[in-house]
Order: C-alpha cells, then structure tokens, then sequence
C-alpha cells in the first residue's frame, strides 16, 4: 500500500518536473520562433533602397524618412523623460523615502508602467494635439512634438523607477560625508548622489528607450505618420513601427518585406540595447560590491 | 540607515545649521579685522544655499507630482472626449452591442467582450506556461543554466508589440488555420464547451489573438513569481524537503501557498497588459462587432477599436472611441492597483523595502 503510495508520489512528481521543463522549453522555442522570423524576412528584405528613399514611393520606396522620423521623436521623448524622471525619481529617493506622499507617487508610477499606451496617446491627442490645432487654426495638428510627448509618456514611469532605486543603493556615508562638509543638498544631489548612481540611471535611459522604440500605438493618433521626409517638428512625422503597422496590413507583398526590414531594424535595435544595458547593469553591481 | 538621513535632511530645511558655519570657516587664518566681513557674506551664502535648496526641492517635486498628473490626466482627458456618449447613453452604453457609425449608434458591449475573452484566455494559458517555467528556474533547472534561461524568457518581455502583431498575422494565423480544422473536429465535438471551437477555419480571430496575448504576457507573469519564488525561506523548503516532500509537493503546497498574494498580483500585472495590448491583437482579430459563441470567429477589442478607427472617426463616433478609451483605462486602473496591492503585500512580509 506504502510502496504504491510513493510510487505515486513520485510519479507525480516527475510528470510535474518534466512538464515545467516543457513549459520552458516552449517558451524559449517561441522566442525562437519570432526572432528567426524576424530576422529571416528582415534580412531577405534588407536593401540600401531602405536608408536612401521614403516611404511616399510604394513598392519601390525605402524607410529613410520613418527612420528619420523615429529617430527624432525617440530622442525628443528622451530629453523630455530624462530630465523630469531624474528630477522626480531623486525626489523619491531623497526627499521622500518614507513619506506617505513618496509611497503614493511610487506606487501610481508602477501603475503607470504597465498602462495601456493608446489611452496615453489618446491622452496626448486630447491634451496636445486638439489645443494646439485649436490655436493654430488647423495649421498644426499632428506633429513629431505631440509623437515625442506620447513617447516620453511611455518611458518616463521605467525612468522614475530605476532613477529611485539607483539613488537608494548609494550608501549613506557618502551623503553624510558631503553634508558634514557644508555642501548644499542640491549639490549634494546634482554632484555627489547622481554622479554616483549614473550608470545605473543610464541603464533605466536605455530602458525607456527600448521601450518607447517600439512603440506603436501611442504615435498613431499624435504624429499621425508621413510618406515623406521632414525634419520639421510641427508636422506630421512618419516612424517605423507605425510604418510597419500601415504596411503589414497592405496586401502588397512588396510592402510587407519593407515591413519585415522594418521590424528587423527595431528588433536589432531593442536587443541591442538590452545587452548594452547588462553590460552597464553588471558594471553598476561590481562597483558597489566592492 | 534611513532615520540617519532623515535626521540630516531636517537640518537643512529650517535655517542653515549653526555646523555648517563652523564647517565653512576654512579662513581660519584670517586677521580678526576681517571676520566680521567674513561671517557676514558666509551668512549670506548660507541664505542662499536655503533659498536654492527650496528651489530644488519644489523642482523636483513638481516633476514627481507630473508623474500623478499623468495618471489623472489619462482618465479626465478621456472621460471629458467621450462625455457626449458617456453621458448620453450612460449605462446603456454598456449594455448595447450596436456599433454603426452610420446611423451613429454606439454600444460597448462587442469590443468590452472581446477583450475580456481574449485576455482570460491569454491568462488561462499563460498562467500554468508562467509557473512551470518559474518551477524549472527556481527549482528544477542546474543553477548555471538558470540565469540564462530565464534571462532569454525574459527578452520575450522586450520584444516590441508590433513585432508580435507581425509574427502573429504571417506566421500564426497561417499556423491557426490549419490546426483549427483539426481543434473543430477534436474539442468542438465536447458537450458543452464544443460549440466555442465550431466555425471556420479563418485563423484569425479570439483564439488566436488570446493565444498571442498569452505569449506576450507570460514573461511579466513568469518573472515575477520566479522572483516570488526565491524568496521563500530556505528553512521552510528544507523542513518540508526533511519530511520526505517531492519537489513538486513543496512548490504546490509551500512555497505556492507561502507566496500565493504576490503570485496573484503578478497575474493581475499579466492580465493588465492584456487588457491593453494594442498591436499585437489589432493584427490577429479580425475587426468584427459580431458577438460571437465561437472563439475561432474574428471580434474585436477596445484597444483594437480604437487603433482601427480613431483616426477616420469624428463627431459621436470619435466620443464613443474615447469613452470606449476611458473604460480601458479605468479597468486597467483597477486590475493594476490591485495587482501592485497584492505585490506589496508580498515584498512587506519579506521587509525586501
């Protein structure tokens, strides 16, 4: 009876572990799936036609001015979220570490982390882009400075965030020892903390970065997209990801293997970041294990 | 460590601290004459270090304060553009599964069903997927391969959406298409749950498009309770491990019960992201406002509501998108709020903050 109840038991056991092992092994050979995909489609698509012609002529058209275009608003959104997430992330650090006001803003930026990025962009329409048709008399509409804001939306919760943690590893004895000299907190802050915490800020940078890279939604109802090149930042801008969108729902098979490029070029961009993050993130921890 | 800080920090708040003239007094060398000069402009410097100092702080605060602006501004801007339907129907607007831009009537009920169908399938797979890839990396898998391991599950998480919208509609609808003659004929014979697996074999539609959203949201899920997981006690898992406990029987009936808020918060977190996913479910459910008893027929979402439609949409039709927007975003409100309870509670007990 004892000997059928172990076995059982083992039994069970075994099917449970094997079935965990599957799970993983599932998920990892989706991960295949779509990076194989992506960078077989992307790399049969390549073509230097993608960097030199915009989008405006079809089939034979290239990416050039949504690359150009996403590279502007990505670093428009950057030096919108860098500065005010820093502020705001060292805020919570500093100023408020226990505060029942610090906890709420800690906590709602978590919420904010996760919330859905086209009610954001929905946010950034009614907020940015109506007034600012409403000012201009319909001149302005959509722009690369309302894609930027939406996008700056996006990364500034990841920048909050990792700004906070950073500034709560660096020991203590540094902040007394710069306040036992007379240094004002704000240059306590601005020249002693956050110089000591950088590299772990410029990871959460990357961070955001990755993250608004790829996204598409919050830029669909605020730069609206373009078919040809402008650098200029009230007018509609095209971008990649939204590209891809437009196109992979074309049924021209031509257009979807500039989508594929498309998603290849953001999909190398994005990894590129993680690993250059680890990198950065492994060097922040050596340093402060020492 | 804390209480140190705190203490320094009140020092600067009021006056300058009666220290710091001490400290500043490096002119220590100076004739008597010029002291009197001297404690006069180090007055004045210290004056001005408060006054920055309070300027410094209000700065940062207003940014930490934008953070909650943020938030608020996402629900009033959105409740404000949909105020025509939302106060115009009002609670009708929720029960109606019209949608005709033709003869503007709007209902929320085919998109608010497409949602929520295609997010708890997303969680019904991705939960089981989630905890036994948690099981296998905290538990079963050699300690050199599970920093790896969960590393690559975790670059799931970072992959953007439209990658998975794009994988989904060329790789995934052509892969559903030819399982779901076999899924008709297998699960659709069942008695009661059959008749969700009848219809045409489209490949689009609700299945799929859960399917999709579960493979996006199992690295959130996953991570957070291998994160759980960790940090069980040891002593708890040998005690059971030394009455003679099998692996599965400590992950099933102590650590899972040990962490069991925190893994509900993480499956809240999951089911947040599933309810607003955007690209990837645009691509993969067909935009259709029929309500339908079968999940291999096309639907639609809010999220995918909106991103189809926003742009050619004005007058009612654009307020029932943003009504439709406000909706989401007071549902993911509530899940989020109370997936981050649950994860506090966690991290609490473990006094990780």
């Amino acid at each position: 009876m004892s000997a059928t109840l172990q076995l059982r038991r083992r039994m069970v056991n075994a099917l449970a572990l094997a079935l965990g092992a599957c799970a993983t092994a599932l998920g990892l050979a989706l991960l295949g799936w779509i990076l194989w995909l992506t960078l077989r489609q992307g790399l049969a698509a390549l073509d230097w036609r993608l960097f030199t012609q915009v989008s405006a002529d079809g089939e034979q058209g290239g990416l050039s001015n949504a690359i150009v275009g996403s590279l502007i608003m990505d670093l428009g959104a950057l030096a919108i979220c860098v500065p005010v997430g820093v502020a705001a992330g060292t805020f919570l650090a500093e100023y408020a570490p226990r505060s029942r006001f610090g906890a709420s803003v800690r906590f709602l930026n978590d919420i904010l982390l996760s919330a859905p990025s086209i009610v954001l962009g929905l946010f950034v329409y009614v907020a940015v882009v109506l007034p600012m048709s409403r000012l201009s008399g319909g001149a302005v509409s959509f722009s690369g400075v309302a894609g930027s804001i939406a996008l700056a939306l996006i990364g500034l919760p990841v920048i909050v965030r990792t700004t906070d943690q950073m500034l709560q590893l660096v020991p203590a004895t540094l902040r007394e020892a710069a306040l036992s000299l007379g240094v004002p907190q704000w240059k306590l802050t601005v020249h002693v903390l956050l110089r000591a915490a950088a590299s772990g800020i410029v990871t959460g940078v990357l961070l955001a970065l990755a993250r608004l890279a790829g996204e598409t939604a919050p830029l669909l109802f605020t730069a609206f997209g373009n078919n040809f090149m402008t650098l200029h930042p009230l007018h509609k801008m095209g971008s990649v990801p939204v590209t891809i969108y437009q196109y992979a729902n074309d049924p021209s098979p031509a257009l979807h293997a500039i989508a594929w490029a498309g998603a290849l070029l953001i999909t190398l961009f994005v990894l590129a970041l993680s690993v250059t993050m680890r990198v950065f993130t492994h060097r922040h921890r050596r340093m402060h294990e020492q | 460590m804390s209480g140190d800080r705190a203490n320094m920090r009140y020092g600067h708040r009021g006056d300058p601290v009666p220290g710091r003239r001490v400290a500043r007094a490096d002119g220590a060398a100076s004739p008597p004459a010029a002291s009197a000069v001297a404690t006069c402009s180090h007055e004045r410097r210290a004056r001005a270090d408060t006054r920055n100092d309070r300027w410094f702080r209000g700065l940062l605060q207003a940014c930490a304060l934008l953070v909650l602006a943020v938030l608020l501004g996402a629900a009033l801007s959105t409740a404000w553009g949909g105020r025509e339907v939302l106060l115009g129907q009002g609670w009708r607007f929720l029960g109606s599964a019209q949608w005709d831009p033709v003869t503007n009537n709007y209902g929320a009920l085919a998109p608010v069903f497409g949602t929520l169908v295609t997010s708890l399938i997303a969680l019904l797979l991705a939960v089981p997927l989630a905890f036994g890839i948690a099981l296998f990396l905290t538990r079963t898998a050699p300690p050199w391969l599970r920093g790896p391991l969960g590393t690559a599950v975790e670059l799931l998480a970072s992959i953007p959406s439209i990658i998975y919208g794009m994988w989904g509609l060329f790789a995934f609808v052509p892969f559903m298409a030819r399982v779901e003659p076999w899924l008709s004929a297998s699960l659709g014979r069942l008695p009661l749950i059959g008749c969700w697996f009848q219809g045409p074999p489209l490949g689009l539609g609700l299945l799929t498009a859960g399917i999709v959203l579960a493979v996006m949201i199992l690295p959130f899920i996953s991570a957070v309770m291998r994160e759980v997981f960790q940090a069980v006690p040891a002593q708890l898992i040998e005690a059971a491990h030394a009455l003679g406990a099998t692996t599965w029987e400590v992950a099933w009936q102590i650590v899972l019960p040990y962490t069991r808020a925190a893994v509900i918060g993480g499956i809240f977190l999951g089911l947040g992201r599933a309810l607003g996913e955007t690209m990837a479910v645009t691509f993969v459910l067909g935009n259709s406002y029929a309500i339908s008893g079968s999940l291999l027929m096309p639907g639609t979402s809010i999220a995918s509501s909106i991103a189809n439609e926003f742009n050619e949409a004005v007058g009612t039709h654009r307020s029932a998108l943003l009504a439709l927007a406000f909706l989401l975003f007071v549902v993911t409100f509530a899940v989020l709020l109370a997936a981050r309870l649950l994860l506090r509670r966690m991290t609490r007990r473990e006094g990780l903050r």
